[in-house]
């Protein structure tokens, strides 16, 4: 049956349909374009970060310290702007300091064999004590130089009357996406995870392809860190304090396996989209934010349980 | 001698395509039964009906005379029907006896697991198969063959009636393969009955009573082995004629190749030899005589500890496989599964794995057009039967696997060739369009060394056979010089 194959095959797709639609009647105020677009610039940090951790997951491995990363690099961003830094200066110091972070989990994981669990774990904490020696503590603040004033741009700014971090988002998950599906480097992501030794054998530098794959996942969180700095107006040095279970969980929604091998950006980016439409409805719908969790795992529960169920019937 | 089993018009069809179609066939007690036929013709849809994995559409088994349907492999287990499968199905991270005793521990009435006691009926057992493997070792520090030799002595720690083995030798050389074909006919005093299923025809014919062949799912042919033979049985399993099993033609020897001085690495011995463009080397052995090794180390994967290595006039000292294929050496490993292909991907991402450089453009962008064009001159050449090049590989049979396995090194243009058991678990027509394709590859100037457990491949395509015996070359014949029995006295030596 065409129908049933093609439900199946965008079954993301579909559970993001659903939800909308159940929302919808609920909240008719949900499908306004000024709530659709909220709901997609609350994405965009999750689906910045998610798209990193996508590329590490389809190399069989994981990145628990994003959120860390996301706090030390805003944190890092704000003391430059602070210091009147030249506004592309800052951000490319940021975004250098994030791959930086990434690539060292990334030789920790391929240099010294260390799980990438155990290596992103720790990393999760000592840069979470990093970021809270560097900051004292304390919320950096941007200053009072005109490089702020347009730094803020990148959080609460419009282009075209489209919010900036949408544009942002859209555009890294274009190249992205280019990159994972039309490039030599793209298909070694999936051979590692599909089988790293095949991989090896194959004449491929497996360790290099991992380094780049968690120092992307680094820049990621950077990026996702200076927008959440940008929107905030400071660098908070509790920032991003759980973001890597969100992250993980949009993966998990887009179908990718966290065995490695197999996956799709753009079914993080519906995955990203199913925990934004699912915080914004739960917002809505004035529950509160302690029984927000719990419908939130709840419901990411029911679908990876429903995938597994589709799957083995299929 | 009475029925042990018998299947009477079984029939099996996976979403309207006829696997199985009537099969019958009986097992007496006593006996060895040989069941034959390419890959695909439904040998293993069988064995899983047999052992409860799958339950048929039409027909029946009956067991000691009795209609059977099994739901679990553990409840034909219970009735005494054991069976050892191709693929291994050990755990890698348990030790010897955990493993022969999984799921059937040996406790004490706290419920504590009574090791040593397991240990020594573990010993027993492996001595009974002549293998010096410690009950206590790790399944994943064991080579292929130990492994295959465990799992044998744990189908025979069951005690069962009916064995079945599926392609037990293939990962097995011929000192370890006559042993198991000594417990075999011992089997058969104690009055069992075995079904035995090999792509080895010798095997058949040595150690079988009663042969069943299958062709596309149907029951082409049943009767006593000796009222058959070779050719006749080639023609059932593939029902066309095959012309010599082996082609072979001697090609000028080219420039010198490779230039091996007492290269020495872990289960590599001080080993020297020279290859030549337009040759195949095979080199033959016992399992753990180093052959595994020696492809390894050449290839870069294993580093060597001392010797040189030269190729084509260039001192080489390889760190890597990056390394490997840039000094233009292609291989081949003996294990598909594990270092071969990703099962998971597409023909056409495995095929251009090792190669997606060169098919980048200026940009960094794939040809996309260009790669799919590439692929599917290779899939012409090799005839590779499958369903578009985006079908996953684990889909494919073990023939196709291989060709597509070898395609992939050979899209690299290599100098030098490793093949390492390039037709284990494939069938007979698969094997001989294999080594059609290594003749032409030597043609096309190409030096090949072969690794082989297979004694008559080996003599069939090797222009030269070297002999590894733990570690160190023991002899080296040429094409004329070389027979079986020469071949083994060197290797035991």
């Amino acid at each position: 049956m065409p129908v049933k194959k093609i439900l199946i095959d965008n079954k993301s797709l579909v559970a993001l349909l659903l939800l909308m639609a159940a929302v919808s009647l609920y909240s008719p105020s949900f499908l306004s374009v000024d709530n659709l677009l909220n709901i997609l610039r609350q994405t965009s940090i999750n689906a910045i970060i998610a798209l990193g951790i996508t590329y590490v997951i389809l190399t069989a491995g994981i990145d628990l310290s994003v959120g860390s990363v996301l706090a030390l690099c805003g944190a890092v961003c704000a003391s430059l702007l602070a210091a009147d830094t030249p506004l592309v200066l800052a951000l490319l110091v940021t975004l250098s300091v994030g791959g930086l972070l990434g690539a060292a989990n990334g030789v920790v994981i391929s240099l010294f064999g260390v799980q990438p669990f155990i290596a992103t774990l720790v990393g999760m904490t000592m840069l979470r004590g990093v970021t809270l020696v560097f900051t004292d503590g304390r919320p950096v603040s941007t200053g009072d130089f005109e490089v702020a004033e347009a730094f803020y741009q990148m959080g609460g700014g419009y282009f075209v009357g489209i919010p900036i971090p949408i544009l942002l988002a859209a555009g890294v998950f274009l190249i992205g996406w280019l990159i994972l599906n039309r490039t030599a480097f793209g298909r070694y992501v999936y051979a590692i995870g599909g089988n790293e030794q095949v991989t090896r054998i194959a004449g491929i530098n497996v360790r290099r392809v991992k380094i780049i794959v968690y120092a992307l996942s680094g820049v990621m969180a950077a990026l996702a860190g200076m927008i959440l700095t940008a929107r905030l107006e400071s660098a908070q040095p509790t920032a991003g304090l759980g973001y890597e279970l969100d992250a993980i969980a949009a993966v998990v929604l887009g179908g990718t396996s966290l065995m490695g091998g197999r996956g799709t950006l753009i079914g993080t980016l519906i995955g990203a989209l199913i925990i934004g439409v699912l915080n914004n409805a739960l917002n809505l719908m004035d529950v509160s934010s302690y029984y927000q969790q719990i419908a939130k795992g709840a419901v990411i529960l029911l679908a990876v349980v429903v995938d597994s169920r589709v799957k083995s019937k299929a | 001698m009475s029925d042990l089993l018998q299947l009477e018009a079984v029939s099996k069809s996976f979403s309207a395509v006829t696997v199985l179609d009537r099969v019958s066939f009986s097992l007496k007690q006593g006996s060895v039964l040989a069941l034959a036929g390419e890959n695909g013709a439904g040998k293993s849809t069988l064995m899983k009906i047999i052992t409860g994995l799958y339950s048929c559409d039409g027909g029946q088994v009956l067991y000691r005379g009795q209609p059977v349907s099994f739901t679990s492999p553990r409840q034909a287990m219970d009735a005494g029907i054991a069976i050892i499968h191709q693929e291994l199905n050990l755990l890698p991270n348990l030790t010897v006896s955990e493993n022969i005793f999984l799921g059937r521990e040996i406790r004490n009435r706290w419920g504590l697991l009574q090791s040593a006691q397991m240990e020594q009926a573990t010993a027993k057992l492996l001595r009974d198969l002549k293998q010096d493997i410690e009950p206590d070792r790790l399944v994943t520090s064991l080579s292929l063959a130990q492994q295959q030799m465990v799992e044998i002595a744990k189908s025979l720690s069951l005690d069962a009636e009916v064995i079945i083995m599926d392609e037990p030798t293939d990962a097995l050389s011929d000192v370890e393969t006559q042993v198991l074909f000594e417990v075999v006919l011992s089997l058969k005093k104690q009055g069992k009955g075995l079904i035995f299923i090999s792509h080895r025809l010798d095997e058949i014919f040595e150690l079988c009573d009663q042969l069943a062949i299958l062709r596309d799912g149907q029951m082409v042919h049943v009767g006593p082995t000796d009222e058959i033979d070779e050719a006749q049985l080639i023609r059932h399993m593939v029902g066309r004629e095959l012309s010599e099993r082996y082609p072979y033609a001697a090609v000028p020897r080219g420039e010198l190749c490779l230039r091996v001085e007492e290269l020495s690495a872990p289960g590599v011995d001080k080993i020297s030899f020279e290859a030549y463009a337009g040759e195949v080397i095979g080199f033959s052995g016992l399992i753990g005589a180093g052959r595994t090794e020696l492809a390894r180390v050449l290839y870069g994967l294993v580093p060597q500890t001392s010797g040189r290595v030269e190729i084509k006039g260039q001192d080489v000292r390889l760190k890597s496989p990056e390394e490997g294929v840039a000094a233009g050496i292609g291989y081949v490993s003996e294990d598909r599964k594990g270092e071969g292909l990703i099962q998971m991907h597409s023909l056409k991402h495995n095929m251009t794995l090792g190669t997606l450089r060169r098919f980048a453009t200026r940009s960094g962008f794939l040809d996309q057009r260009r790669e799919r064009q590439e692929v599917g001159r290779f899939v012409e050449l090799f005839s590779i039967r499958a369903k578009g090049q985006e079908m996953s590989v684990e889909q494919m049979s073990g023939g196709n696997q291989q060709k597509v396995s070898l395609a992939k090194s050979l899209m690299a243009e290599p100098g030098i060739l490793i093949l390492d058991e390039p037709t284990r678990g494939v069938d007979v027509g698969a094997k001989r369009e294999i080594y059609a394709l290594i003749q032409s590859l030597k043609e096309q100037g190409l030096c090949i060394l072969l690794m082989s457990s297979d004694l008559p491949e080996v003599l069939g395509i090797s222009d030269r056979v070297m002999v590894l015996s733990r570690g160190c070359l023991s002899a080296s014949f040429s094409r004329d010089e070389a027979d079986q029995e020469k071949i083994m006295c060197a290797a035991v030596a």
